[in-house]
This record gives structure tokens, C-alpha cells and sequence, in this order.
């Protein structure tokens, strides 16, 4: 029997210790008319080597190519020292470290993980993770309600640069508490935010604007003017970033003249492979007088009865297990390995490391952008930015796309279906794993498939 | 020692980053960041050496007995993990075209179309990535359930006071009111409190059955009428769903809804505290509100159903389509253990716990219900000993520590008085069980011989037992680069 260890000897002399006639007995209290007579479309068990043998097929079934798509899902390289360490036993097969003595491993590599994350982005206080960038948003919303109590509107400011599935999930999570989620347009000459669209809401009462650095277009917002105005309307400021950029950015703890009040992002470019969309991780950041507003775990250092230092999880009256209806957030089990993973790769490339990580992406993304120009290609909006671009193709993106994914290109994502005027578009990435004959490749699989295409 | 410590200016680990700084000439000095982000400096070894000394701080399923209640700690097994990590899987972007997504798209589709089966439901959304966000996904469902039929005074759900705290949590998050169902003195619930709450303001009933007492809910066919009488949906915690496993079927029994926590029953991983999985199963009539994406298969090939084909849904709750990675885990889980072995899960998790209650009550340990079967999980409390030795369900705990295993759930439910919720899962052996039981002999002589070794414990571990108030008084979250 798969994992389970039981011999004929052990389950008579279980039963005998019971007082049982057999296994079955012991589910005398189900109500017979209840039992399931057989599943049906489980097939039946197939050993380790029978199944790998299915795996290998499929994963072999699905060749990406060359990949240029990001989105908000970024391939970088991950040193081979990451994953190793993350699959340890001690690491993945631990539970959430509630028994601090026994759980130091975990709890102090989260401790780091917070410092890490406080120093990138500028806040002193991170979590411990939320799902994902787009689900740490929609608790970003939902902290600024809490947090801002001047504010009676419940009225969130959204910028439509903003990726389209954290505004579509957000919209999900805070549908049935009364929170209003308003759009504000860009503007179609550079891509952000359209300070004449913000200039309309002056004087209302607003309770958070959502600022995107870089954005989803990967146009860098004028984020100190952006912060200024949310504060000056008694809004709350909360930063959406990419972690790896903020090696070169400013830290949204210091935009404007107060700086954010809470910033998340998706942890995935630090050390997650792209693995179809998950797991990966959200982080959230905060300014220490919202600490009690924050949803999650976190861990803090203390001392042991021996005065000996050590961590543990602290300010659990704000969670579920505790607090009950009366909680911050539902969420009980996080992203844990996949932080210990961002840990030990930003430990891995140190701040040198990193920075070179993001100027390699600020780079290639240029320098892409100028083969394109130099083919006729038009790339609207500033030139502003991190590793992404809009392109216009001039043909309908999806079907652009289709031809360079047969040639074994993947070369970006299509923006029509959440940007209709964009339908001509796509969105284009590159990151250091880019080398200067992958853009050459990418422009002439591009050529072609739309010379295919037009013709 | 903190990573932070070892960490020495101008150290690194060239061959990681890119070779030499780019040219960043076109980032405006306005946007640029002025002092270097403050990571540690250190080498490659330093990092490898101070993670793997770390993950020696750690109690594991893979070195200890973890028998932690309500999170079924099994055998997480190795091939799930090397399957799903194939490079294959790993490099699929989530926006890659269907076209080159088969293989990673049948997959999904095959585990939705198991989990139907063992659960008895009518479809699976697999995007939930956790046990919470899918009970999120099943509550917003009720929602717009009655919502799309324009039956809008429905206002509260109704939690038992034994459940987890992430079901009161999520109904609140959904803009319900929670009312409390009290229990009886057998475990169940209390049903003529249940009479007395369900109306016409009642939109669903969040329950767990097994309950979290560790007993199977005996009147749930009761239950669902009382419910679905008064025109409410009955939502089903799938935490302890290890217990029934192809024995009863959630659908069967009455549900609406139900979330799976794949990270428990299916096996993979707990990884220090996530990430999980929440698969969310539905009936008939839920259908249409399910969260997306899903999988659908038309003829041989597989895509994504998203708002187009669920203009109903409730929308998405991921950014792509959850945790994929661990939804590969749980299908390996599951192909590895067959339709034969899903009810052997049930089957021996069940012997294993009723061996531990039965040795456990013989050796003069207080069982919460003692008349009842253990399910996969049984509580023992402590408060004779607490009231007689001042030896409280905490101090048991750590004192486990010292022989070896980890610590079962202490203090939930709440409403058993100095509590451990046990459960020993399916993968361990006799052996295990016994020498674990051996430790709890131990632990209850020393409590009458001499408490105070049971009071201070633990006394193996690199730490003894914490100043908890000061964590939360003199906060401290991060390393500091000027007090380091």
C-alpha cells in the first residue's frame, strides 16, 4: 500500500487494542445510507515509475520557446543553490511554525525575509506573505479601509495601469464590503497615470489611490507627485512594485515627502520559477502605525526564559485562529516556501547582484526597443521604463502571437482583451536571460509573422 | 546568528548576477534609488551553510512524528516533488499559448475530474490557493447564488462553535453577519439551536465533518434539511476530509459547496506554512458562479474557461490561475494512490488514531468524548492535571518536544477546556505510534512526580520557551542595519 506502512501483525494487534473486530468497524457512526460504493473516475493506483514516465511526457508536450512574455510573471535565473536548499525536508515538510521551540529554522528565515523586504521597499514592517501580488493587493485595499478612518467614502482609487487580473481580483475580494473600486484612465500619449483624470477627484473624499511602479505597461509613474497628491486628498498612498526593480528604484518608502503607506508586489521574480502562474507569493510592506491593520503572520525576536534571543510569531490578535470574525483577514496558510526560496536568492545576489539583475533587464528591454525602432516598429508611450513595452504590431496581437509561438517564440501578451483600444498591441518583456542574439532572433521571428500575417 | 551578521562589504557571488553593471543611462536620476538596497553580502557557501543550519532548527514530518491536529501532517512523497519541479513545468509561462499548455492543461483537467469524483461534486474550480481563499471562493459563491435570484435579506451564515477560525473570518469578509450553533454534549451539533437559528435571514451554514471534536457530525442528513428548508446553501470545510476519503462523499452527504485543502488531504507540502491549495468543489447549482479560470476539454484538446464561458463566476482570485506547482503535487498524489487507495487513507488514519485514543485513555489520559470513535483525530484534555498539578495542555506540549515529536494542536477547539487535538495521519507506523505514546506515559508520571520538569519544558531544544509579551511590546520585525 502507497505510504502507509501497516503490516497484517500491526493491524491485528491495533484492533485487539481497540477493541475492534476490524477497520471497518470503526466507522460505525456514519449513517450506512451515506457510504460511497466505489469512485468511479480515480483510476486505478500506477507506480513511481509509471507516472514519471506520464510526467515526462506531458512536461515534454509543452516546449515554450524563447520567452519574451511577462505580465507580471518574469523568468529569471535562479541559482541552482535555491531550490536545493528550499526542498530540504527540515523546509518542506514543516508545518507553520505555532511551536516556536521546534520552529526556529522557519521562523528566523522569515525574520530575515521581513528585514530583506523592509530594506527593498523603504517600510519598516513586512508580513510574512499573502498569496500573490495580485490577492496582496486586494488586502492593501481592504488595510487602507481599516486604516484610513477618516475617510467615510470606502472609495479606492484604481488606475486602469494597474495589471488587469490585480484590479479583477481585487474587485472579487472586496465586492461585498461596500468598497468602491474607481477607474482612472492614462493617458494614451505616455502610458501613466493621467493627471487630468486624478485632478477630478481633488477635494472628494477618497480613501487610497493605487499607484503601479513600474506599471503594467512597464512605464515608470511619476510616483512622488502621485503619493503627494493621495496624501494631500487625505487618501492613503499604496505602491504596487516589482521587487527586483527596487535594486535600482526608489523605495516607495520614500516617495513624495511622507512616502507610500503600504506597498505589495508579487515575490515571484525573486527566486519562483514561472511554473505555469504558482506558487508564488505576495509581499506587503507597511509603515509602523499600521501594524495592527495588517493582515498575516509576522514574526518577531524576542527572548527565551534564559534570555537566550529567538523568534517567534507575534501579534496574533490580529488573525483568524484568534480573532475570528473580528480578524484582519481570513488568511491562516501563506506562501512560506516560496519565501524561504526569495530569501536565500536575495541573500545569493546581494545588493550588487540584484542591481545588476534589474540594469541587465533596463538594458535589454532598450535595447530591444531600438532594434524595433530602427525595423519601423512604433513603440508608444515615454520611454520611461523598466524591462516592459508596448508594441504595436499593426495586426491583431493574439493572432501575432499564435505565429511566433510556432516558430518557437513566445513574444509577449496581447493586450486586446483587456485593453481594446491596445488589440493591435502586445506586451513585451526582457530580462537579463536575454543575450543580444535572442533579440536579434526575436525581430526576425516578429518580422516574419507579420509579414505572414499581412500577406 | 542572522545573514545579516555574517555579511562583509564587498563580498558576493559573482556568477549568480550578470557580469558587469548595464547601462542604465536611460533611468532618469529621478526615479533611482540613492543608497544600495541593504542585503546581506556574503558567499555562496556562507548562504548554503547558514539555510541548511537553519533548516536544522526545524521539526519536519521528514525527521519527527508530527501528529498536529487538523493539519494532517503525512508523508509528503518525494516523487510529487520531483515530478512536479520537471523542467517542463517549471518554465511554462502562465500566459503561454494553449497551444504549448497541453500537457500541463491535462493534468489540471484530470485532477478536477478526480476531485469530483471523491468528493461527489458536480465541478472543480482549482484556483484557490489556500484552504481560506477557498473558503472565501465557496461563501462569495453563496452569495451570488442568492443574489442572482434576487433573495437578498439573506444576511448571516452560521458557524458551529467548534470551527476554524478562518470559517467566522471569511463569512465576514463576504459582508455576512456570524451567528454561533452551539454544540452538544456529544459533539454534534446542537440541533435545537439550529432550529431556533436558521430563517429567513439564513444564506448558508459553514461546517467541518468531521467536526474539529474529532467525531463524524452523525445528523447530517438533518443538518442539510434544517438548512436547505429555510433556503440556505451548506458550505463544507474540507480540513478534515483525510477521515472520509472515498468512504463518504461531501455531495452525498448534503453539501453545496465545498473547498479542499489539498496541502492536507492530497499531500503536498506544508513547506513552515504554505503554500496550500483550496480547490473548491460545487453542485448543479452552483455551478455557474465558480471562480476562474477552469479547465474544459473539448474533443482531445484542453483551454481555459474564463468570464466568456462563466459570465456568473465570481470572478478570479489569482493573478493566473493559482498554485500550480502544488496542483501537479496533488495530482502525482494522487494517480501514485488510485481510486483503491483513497479509502485506505480514511481506513488507516482512522486505525491509527483510534490505537492512539485506545492506548492513550488506558493510560489514564481524560478524552474529550469518550464515547464516541476518533475519526482521523481525537482530543484528550488536560484539565484534571492542570486543576490537580498546575500541568496545563501547553507544558504537555513542549515537554513532547523533548522526546522527539512534535507537539499536537493545542488549545482548538476552543471549547474544550486545556485541549490536544491528536492526529497521527495514515503514513506512520506501529512503531511510531508507540513510542510516542511511550513519551506521553513518561510526560504523565512526570506530572505527578515532578511538574516542574513539565512547567519549564522544553529543555533539548536551541531555545527554551519565550517571552511572548515582549514580541509583541517591543516590537521588533527587522534586522535594523544601524543596530546590527
Amino acid at each position: 500500500m502507497p505510504f502507509i506502512p501497516h503490516t497484517d501483525t500491526d493491524v491485528r494487534e491495533m484492533l485487539a487494542a481497540i477493541g475492534a473486530d476490524s477497520i471497518e468497524t470503526l466507522f460505525d457512526e456514519i449513517p450506512a445510507a451515506l457510504r460511497v460504493d466505489g469512485l468511479n473516475a480515480i483510476p486505478p493506483a500506477v507506480g513511481e515509475m509509471e507516472i514519471t514516465r506520464l510526467m515526462e511526457a506531458r512536461a515534454a508536450q509543452d516546449v515554450m520557446g524563447l520567452n519574451f512574455i511577462g505580465a507580471g510573471a518574469y523568468e529569471h535565473h535562479i541559482p541552482a543553490a535555491v531550490w536545493q536548499i528550499v526542498t530540504r525536508g527540515e523546509f518542506y515538510s514543516a508545518y507553520t511554525p505555532y511551536q516556536a521551540e521546534a520552529s526556529q529554522g522557519t521562523l528566523q528565515v522569515i525574520y530575515e525575509y521581513q528585514s530583506m523586504m523592509a530594506g527593498l521597499t523603504g517600510l519598516p514592517i513586512s508580513n510574512a506573505s499573502l498569496y500573490d501580488g495580485a490577492s496582496a493587493l486586494s488586502e492593501a485595499v481592504l488595510m487602507a479601509v481599516r486604516a484610513n478612518r477618516r475617510s467615510k467614502s470606502q472609495r479606492v482609487l484604481m488606475p486602469l495601469t494597474v495589471h488587469p487580473a490585480y484590479r479583477s481580483v481585487t474587485r472579487s475580494i472586496v465586492a461585498s464590503q461596500g468598497i468602491e473600486i474607481v477607474d482612472v484612465p492614462f493617458d494614451p500619449a505616455t502610458g501613466r497615470v493621467d493627471p487630468a483624470a486624478l485632478a477630478v477627484f481633488a477635494g472628494e473624499d477618497i480613501t487610497a489611490l493605487v499607484i503601479p511602479q513600474p506599471n503594467f505597461f512597464g512605464v515608470l509613474e511619476e510616483v512622488d507627485a502621485l503619493t503627494d497628491w493621495a496624501h494631500a486628498n487625505g487618501a492613503q498612498a499604496i505602491g504596487v512594485v516589482n521587487p527586483v526593480s527596487l535594486a535600482l528604484l526608489t523605495p516607495p518608502g520614500q516617495w513624495g515627502q511622507q512616502g507610500v503607506d503600504m506597498v505589495v508586489g508579487d515575490g515571484q521574480p525573486l527566486g519562483a520559477p514561472l511554473s505555469s502562474g504558482g506558487p508564488y507569493f505576495g509581499f506587503l510592506c507597511c509603515r509602523k502605525e499600521h501594524v495592527r491593520q495588517m493582515p498575516g503572520r509576522i514574526v518577531g525576536r524576542t527572548v527565551d526564559a534564559d534570555g537566550r534571543p529567538g523568534f517567534v510569531l507575534t501579534l496574533q490578535a490580529r488573525e483568524q485562529h484568534i480573532r475570528r470574525s473580528k480578524a484582519t483577514s481570513n488568511i491562516c496558510t501563506n506562501q512560506g516556501l516560496v519565501v524561504t526560496a526569495a530569501t536565500i536568492h536575495m541573500a545569493l545576489l546581494g545588493p550588487e547582484g540584484l542591481e545588476r539583475v534589474a540594469g541587465a533587464c533596463v538594458e535589454g528591454c532598450g535595447s530591444l526597443v531600438a532594434r524595433l525602432r530602427a525595423r519601423g516598429f512604433e513603440i508608444p508611450f515615454t520611454d520611461e521604463r523598466f524591462h516592459e513595452f508596448v508594441l504595436r504590431v499593426g495586426v491583431d496581437g493574439e493572432a501575432l502571437l499564435a505565429r511566433m509561438a510556432a516558430a518557437g517564440v513566445l513574444g509577449g501578451h496581447a493586450l486586446g482583451g483587456d485593453y481594446p483600444e491596445l488589440s493591435d498591441a502586445i506586451l513585451v518583456c526582457v530580462t537579463e536571460t536575454k543575450t543580444a542574439a535572442d533579440l536579434d532572433r526575436y525581430v526576425a521571428v516578429l518580422e516574419q509573422a507579420r509579414a505572414d500575417l499581412a500577406g | 546568528m542572522l545573514i545579516f551578521e555574517r555579511s562583509r562589504p564587498g563580498r558576493r557571488t559573482p556568477s549568480q548576477a550578470p557580469a558587469g553593471r548595464a547601462d542604465v543611462a536611460a533611468l532618469p536620476e529621478r526615479f533611482r534609488r540613492r543608497r544600495p538596497a541593504p542585503l546581506p553580502e556574503v558567499s555562496e557557501l556562507d548562504v548554503v551553510r547558514h539555510y541548511t543550519r537553519l533548516s536544522q532548527k526545524n521539526f519536519s514530518i521528514d525527521t519527527h512524528f508530527y501528529p498536529l491536529g487538523s493539519c494532517t501532517m503525512k508523508y509528503n512523497p518525494r516523487v510529487c516533488n520531483s515530478l512536479a519541479m520537471l523542467p517542463g513545468f517549471l518554465r511554462r509561462h502562465p500566459h503561454a499559448p494553449e497551444s504549448v499548455s497541453q500537457g500541463f492543461l491535462s493534468c489540471m483537467f484530470e485532477l478536477q475530474e478526480m476531485l469530483k469524483d471523491v468528493t461527489g461534486m458536480q465541478a472543480v474550480s482549482l484556483t484557490p490557493m489556500a484552504g481560506a481563499q477557498g473558503e472565501f471562493a465557496g461563501v462569495a459563491m453563496i452569495h451570488a447564488y442568492h443574489k442572482a435570484r434576487g433573495d437578498e435579506g439573506r444576511t448571516e451564515i452560521l458557524v458551529p462553535d467548534a470551527a476554524h477560525g478562518t470559517n467566522p473570518a471569511t463569512a465576514t469578509m463576504c459582508g455576512y453577519a456570524v451567528r454561533e450553533i452551539p454544540t452538544d454534549a456529544s459533539g454534534d451539533v446542537d440541533m435545537e439551536a439550529l432550529k431556533a437559528a436558521v430563517g429567513p435571514a439564513t444564506a448558508g451554514i459553514m461546517l467541518t465533518n468531521p467536526s474539529t471534536l474529532g467525531v463524524f457530525e452523525r445528523r447530517i442528513h438533518e443538518i442539510a434539511q434544517v438548512v436547505h428548508d429555510a433556503g440556505g446553501l451548506l458550505y463544507y470545510d474540507g480540513a478534515n476530509l483525510n477521515a472520509i476519503l472515498g468512504k463518504v462523499r461531501p455531495g452525498d452527504m448534503g453539501f453545496d459547496v465545498i473547498h479542499m485543502n489539498l496541502h492536507k488531504t492530497f499531500s503536498t507540502p506544508h513547506g513552515g506554512g504554505g503554500p496550500g491549495a483550496g480547490a473548491v468543489g460545487v453542485s448543479e447549482r452552483l455551478k455557474p458562479f465558480l471562480p476562474i479560470p477552469v479547465v474544459g476539454r473539448e474533443g482531445d484538446r484542453y483551454r481555459w474557461l474564463t468570464e466568456r464561458d462563466l459570465p456568473q463566476s465570481i470572478g478570479r482570485l489569482s493573478a493566473f490561475a493559482g498554485n500550480a506547482g502544488v496542483l501537479l503535487r496533488a495530482y502525482v498524489y494522487m494517480r501514485l494512490l488510485g481510486r483503491e487507495g483513497m479509502p485506505r487513507v480514511a481506513d488507516y488514519s482512522t486505525l491509527n488514531a483510534n490505537y492512539v485514543m485506545a492506548r492513550l485513555r488506558s493510560l489514564g489520559y481524560d478524552l474529550a468524548f469518550p464515547e464516541r470513535r476518533a475519526t482521523h483525530e481525537f482530543i484528550v484534555t488536560l484539565r484534571r492535571q492542570a486543576k490537580a498539578q498546575g500541568v496545563t495542555a501547553m507544558d504537555v506540549a513542549k515537554r513532547l518536544l523533548d522526546y522527539g515529536f512534535h507537539a499536537p494542536t493545542t488549545y482548538f477547539p476552543l471549547l474544550v477546556p486545556e485541549c490536544l487535538l491528536i492526529e497521527p495521519t495514515e503514513t506512520e507506523s506501529k512503531e511510531t505510534l508507540d513510542a510516542y505514546v511511550e513519551a506521553m506515559a513518561k510526560i504523565l508520571e512526570e506530572a505527578a512526580s515532578e511538574p516542574e520538569t513539565v512547567k519549564g519544558a522544553p529543555h533539548t531544544q536551541p531555545n527554551r520557551r519565550f517571552d511572548e509579551v515582549r514580541a509583541a511590546r517591543e516590537l521588533d520585525v527587522a534586522w535594523q542595519p544601524e543596530a546590527g
